[in-house]
């Protein structure tokens, strides 16, 4: 007896996404990259298309981070310059780099909107692949850089994060008029999240140019209920939800590397295995955990990592 | 909740002068007006106003007319099916016939038109005895002509059942009928057609004060038990805003501050 494969049939499919203008499209990239288009849940290919991979962008900061030795092990001497730690980690494979701008925290180093402008000058010079740009979490600072930010990146179509449902306004507006591409983030909360793309959207940014960060968590710290989420929220899209159906981005290398299980040293704690590898596992584990549940673009840090997730995704879309 | 935008209709004075004059203007008037006002379809009906054997022209003139001003597809409304098929080789978006009861020579002549034009197709819960009071006896018409549409190959979105709802003034015993034939078609078959109603008919020849309220008390009722879909006023904004608020409360949409706004973008 054969058995009759049961396939859903759905409304409508995840909003496509391009970051970043090659010289054609006004920018200076040699390639963008596309997210999203996904008209099934994830990759469940005999029932629907997911026309394009998930993208991995691998974090840079402006200033030397504070990260565990796990981590900055593998990069060598490169943290004092972000344009040769954005060149590494090209190297390591990311399709993006995820330029952070901590330095411009009032709290540390309070460096100037025109510095942190300067910083994206030179990544965008040293690399080729698309942008994203994030401030350093004080929302008085932030809107002050990522206005200097996007005006140095006009034309590059940057993603540019973040808006919240408390300071949307003007990261959106700098997007408009740099025609750059906004990330929406909320506080896992899938009716917030769809308020806030109707908050920027009104302003007049198409919703082709909002990526959703319903904020996740590492492996152990409620991955649960965020994979819940952005179930959600993809089932929204599905169901022709146009204000739920945009790409979404998951900042799983910081949310994995804040977790004590990837920093507690091997004589702290003996009975969980090498730090080393627990480093590489737990982000790549909350980066696969993501990526079941349909996350187009990952944040990650981890460049041993950032190769397993991509023989993830690669065995994901093999059809 | 699909609304279909009820006011182009020649039963209107202001449209039965316009269709008797050939005037587009009262047309596209109504058809902007019901599409700011939340309407998803635009349904018309010539009515009584246009001659038979000028019913064709009078179709094509509509759809020209109101394609000039609005994007939104059309229900094409009437018992004339040679109006409804000049209509139909004119619209630029799939259209919906309006519509076709449980009698057979009916049905296929509709639903060979409607698979040769895309077209959807309302399936009333009557036959040329009339409209049965009993919810038994309207679903079992539901269910000839679910059957029928699925013989042709009509999508089951594309075919919306109506129950057939009449004024509560003189005919109160077919509310909760109807609301009983919703809940059994949308049980009766997998998948399951659309459901659609005539909403207004509810409330015809009840005092002003009142067509409002019973409109919109039985709209959520009505949803409640099924309903997809309704031939309705686009321009009472409280009635739109009900339609939005079961979406929401019935689960078939994500809440959001704004979701009544999110309901009226087109």
């Amino acid at each position: 007896m054969s058995v009759i494969i049961v396939k859903e049939k759905y409304a409508s499919k995840v909003g496509e996404v391009v970051l970043g203008a090659t010289s054609d499209q006004g920018g200076t990239r040699t390639s963008t990259v596309t997210v999203g288009g996904d008209s099934t849940l994830p990759y469940l290919h005999f029932e629907g298309k997911m026309p394009n991979r998930p993208a991995i962008a691998m974090e840079v900061n402006d200033i030397p981070p504070t990260w565990s030795e796990a981590l900055t092990k593998h990069y060598g001497d490169v943290f004092n310059s972000p344009a040769a730690w954005a060149k590494k980690c090209v190297e390591f494979g990311a399709d993006l780099i995820y330029l952070k701008l901590d330095g411009a925290d009032p709290e540390g180093l309070n460096r100037s909107p025109e510095d942190c402008a300067r910083v994206l000058k030179e990544v965008l010079g040293a690399v080729g692949v698309p942008i994203i740009v994030e401030g350093c979490g004080d929302i008085a600072k932030d809107n002050e850089v990522m206005a200097a930010v996007a005006e140095a990146g006009a034309g590059e179509n940057l993603l540019l994060g973040v808006a919240e449902q408390d300071n949307y306004k003007s990261l959106a507006a700098a997007a408009m008029v740099h025609k750059h591409t906004v990330i929406a983030r909320t506080p896992l909360d899938i009716n917030i999240c769809k308020q806030l793309n109707i908050l920027i959207n009104e302003m007049g940014l198409p919703l082709n140019k909002i990526v959703i960060d319903p904020t996740v968590a590492g492996l152990g710290f409620g991955i649960e209920y965020v994979y819940s989420i952005m179930e959600r929220a993809r089932l929204g899209a599905l169901g022709n939800d146009k204000m739920l159906a945009m790409p979404i981005v998951c900042n799983v290398g910081f949310e994995a590397n804040r977790s004590k299980e990837a920093n507690m040293s091997n004589a702290d704690a003996p009975q969980w295995g090498d730090l080393d590898e627990r480093n590489i596992m737990w982000e790549a584990v909350s980066a696969s955990t993501c990526l079941q549940v349909g996350a187009a673009i990952l944040l990650m840090r981890n460049p041993i990592a950032v190769s397993l997730t991509k023989k993830n995704i690669d065995e994901l879309m093999s059809v | 909740m699909i609304i279909f935008g009820e006011r182009i209709n020649g039963m209107y004075t202001d449209i039965g002068d316009a269709l008797r004059a050939k005037d587009p203007k009262p047309l596209q008037y109504w058809a902007t007006k019901q599409e700011e006002g939340g309407a998803h379809y635009l349904d018309l009906n010539s009515g009584p106003a246009i001659p038979k054997e000028e019913r064709a022209e009078a179709y094509e003139w509509m759809v020209k007319v109101v394609q000039e001003v609005s994007e939104l597809p059309l229900v094409l409304d009437s018992t004339n099916y040679d109006a409804i098929e000049a209509g139909l080789k004119l619209c630029k978006r799939p259209a919906i016939i309006n519509s076709v009861d449980a009698e057979p020579d009916k049905m296929e002549r509709v639903f060979t038109m409607a698979m040769e034009h895309n077209a959807g197709v309302v399936g009333l819960c009557m036959n040329k005895k009339g409209i049965p009071l009993d919810h038994d006896l309207r679903v079992a018409f539901a269910m000839e002509i679910v059957a029928t549409a699925d013989a042709y190959g009509l999508p089951m979105e594309d075919l919306y059942i109506d129950p057939l709802i009449l004024p509560v003034n003189v005919a109160q015993d077919h509310a909760l009928q109807v609301l009983e034939t919703l809940r059994l078609v949308k049980t009766l078959s997998n998948p399951a057609p659309r459901t659609v109603l005539g909403l207004t008919n509810v409330s015809q020849k009840s005092p002003a004060n009142i067509t409002n309220l019973l409109n919109r008390t039985f709209l959520a009722m009505a949803v409640s038990a099924g309903l997809d879909a309704a031939i309705m006023n686009a321009n009472d904004d409280e009635l739109v805003d009900i339609a939005a608020s079961t979406e929401i409360l019935l689960g078939h949409k994500i809440y959001a501050d704004s979701y009544l706004k999110v309901f009226r973008a087109r």
